[in-house]
């Protein structure tokens, strides 16, 4: 068995770099949230208020309803996205003229900043100027408004965030897929397997690592989404949109009331973390029982 | 392997490419119009083309300088972060290392952060912490580069750990037996192995570097200010210039072109772990 010391030494530049940028903002966050402080207000100075701005947060109808809009939206955008990636990435598993091509093409959202992907939507979208509402009263009829359609306006969050992020899903699950071993679909197809038990037993066994590990970046990459819906419909109709790292955006700025900005972001820190936690742990635990038997 | 339909295969892509791309083109479309015409009934075609904007953008010198920053900041940290994320994967993967999941686990909460909250610890960070003299972090590219570790090295493992992980760990252990080193096992054997999933990484992390907007806007002003928040400069409240700020974009997708087109090489299938003896 090597040393161990080789193997801290190859994860300190990584711990030492994460801990610098990553726990001391952290521990100053943490620290502002106990306190009164609106450093633009009338009285600038920070105030010990103890955990009344926790308090204050349990009651906070906006707060709440953020919440569950979020979770909406970060579940029907991550699941489309994920399906959809795996869908793409096993297309591009085949041999077929143009597959380069192609491949950039599907990437070209990617490199679109979510400020600019925000503001060409909702150029698109726009009621009387946008292309997508024109069209869609010409050819069904159909009267598009996000500025007051509440649904319609969740949904269209929701793709463009699926146009702007499948990319993503695809190339993460097109390096799992093109890296594993040849034997196990070979020796599956011997044995006279169908394309749905390759898949279910050879398949996704192999690559549910690269699967959770991209669900995870997705999923809290979706739960602090602010740019591209802040560009698109600016969290509105109402409250409809207003997805929680907009909501922390417009306490910290608009209202400069940083002790509760604060204890929002730990509160939404925390049940990030919580979430993320039980689905890793359940499925390290189903891995571990698989190892097992 | 069943046989493949090309003719399907294509159809299929032609149709998804025209989704993935409509947003694209009206980009395009954006950009060479008038002011104007983008508040009169759309159509999708264009009638004339306006290039006032590109003249404008391409003969400015401010945003030439944006460019080169975001190209260093980007590449720097890409490749910083790709670097670092792979030593740390092999700890992770071929080292007994106590506590070494919840380290795994620590690392990503670090992406997890809601970013308005945290931005005011990092200027205090750059501006009072970090300062030698007259240096200071703030504005600066090396501060980018290092900054941007925060939310692209969590990613870099998260996504290049399992590929590590897949790489079966009799190759190494047969590679040690024959007397090689633990940097040539790296080397020899699971970088080349792990090639895929480096590519990805390096791509996926230059293009979160690239479109950080929030970070950059606040932490620096003039000297390593990066294009994405230059262009947004063109977004205020008294009105935006969504023409200067469309062919900014568009022109700004020619680099990450490149520098996709030379690492998308490197995603290919082929190798593969028949070497391992049974």
């Amino acid at each position: 068995m090597r040393s161990n010391r080789v193997g801290w030494l190859m994860l300190a530049p990584t711990i030492a770099i994460l801990g610098v940028f990553g726990i001391v903002p952290f521990l100053y966050v943490l620290y502002v949230a106990f306190h009164q402080w609106n450093p633009f207000g009338a009285n600038p100075y920070m105030i010990y208020n103890g955990a009344n701005n926790f308090r204050r947060l349990v009651f906070d109808n906006e707060f709440l309803t953020s919440i569950a809009f979020t979770l909406k939206f970060a579940f029907f955008a991550v699941l489309s996205e994920v399906v959809l990636g795996y869908f793409l990435a096993q297309l591009f598993m085949k041999e077929f003229p143009g597959r380069g091509l192609f491949r950039t093409i599907h990437t070209l959202p990617l490199i679109v900043a979510p400020i600019v992907v925000g503001s060409v939507w909702r150029l698109m979208t726009t009621p009387s100027i946008g292309i997508i509402p024109y069209l869609l009263k010409s050819w069904f009829g159909y009267d598009l408004n996000i500025g007051r359609d509440a649904t319609m306006a969740f949904a269209l969050t929701v793709i463009m965030d699926i146009w702007h992020w499948t990319p993503l899903v695809t190339l993460t699950l097109l390096a799992a897929l093109v890296s594993l071993p040849k034997e196990p679909f070979e020796q599956a197809q011997i044995d006279g397997a169908n394309r749905w038990q390759i898949f279910w037993h050879v398949t996704l066994p192999m690559i549910r690592p690269a699967i959770l590990a991209t669900v995870f970046i997705r999923l809290m990459d979706a739960l602090r989404t602010v740019d591209e819906v802040w560009m698109l419909t600016g969290g509105g109709p109402g409250a409809a949109t207003r997805y929680l790292g907009l909501h922390i955006w417009k306490i910290v700025f608009p209202k400069t009331d940083y002790g509760y900005g604060s204890a929002t972001s730990i509160i939404v820190l925390y049940l990030t973390l919580v979430m993320c936690w039980l689905l890793y742990v359940a499925l390290v635990a189903r891995r571990g029982q698989k190892r097992a038997s | 392997m069943r046989a493949n339909r090309p003719v399907l295969s294509i159809l299929l892509w032609t149709l998804l490419s025209l989704f993935t791309l409509f947003p694209i083109y009206w980009l395009f479309v954006i950009s060479v119009k008038p002011a104007v015409e983008l508040f009169t009934t759309p159509s999708v075609l264009l009638e004339t083309v306006y290039w006032k904007n590109y003249v404008k953008v391409l003969g400015d010198d401010t945003l030439r300088r944006y460019m080169f920053n975001s190209i260093v900041i980007s590449t720097g940290n890409a490749v910083l972060v790709t670097v670092l994320a792979f030593m740390a994967c092999y700890a992770l993967s071929r080292f007994d290392l106590p506590g070494k999941e919840n380290i795994f686990f620590w690392t990503i909460t670090n992406r997890m952060a809601p970013a308005a909250v945290f931005l005011l610890p990092f200027f205090l960070l750059f501006t009072q912490v970090f300062v030698i003299g007259e240096w200071k972090l703030y504005d600066t590219r090396t501060g980018m580069i290092l900054l941007y570790c925060t939310f692209n090295l969590p990613f870099a493992i998260w996504t290049l750990r399992p590929t590590i992980d897949a790489i079966p760990k009799e190759l190494d252990e047969a590679a040690t037996v024959d007397g090689a080193t633990t940097w040539q096992v790296i080397r020899e054997v699971i970088f080349p192995l792990a090639r895929p999933g480096l590519a990805v990484t390096l791509i996926l992390t230059w293009v979160f570097a690239w479109n950080e907007f929030l970070l950059a806007a606040t932490l620096t002003s003039f000297n390593a200010r990066t294009i994405t928040t230059g262009l947004s400069e063109y977004v205020t409240t008294t009105g935006t210039e969504w023409g200067t700020m469309a062919s900014i974009a568009i022109i700004t997708l020619i680099p990450a072109l490149l520098i996709f087109s030379v690492v998308q090489r490197h995603i290919v299938a082929g190798l593969t772990f028949g070497a391992v003896k049974e």
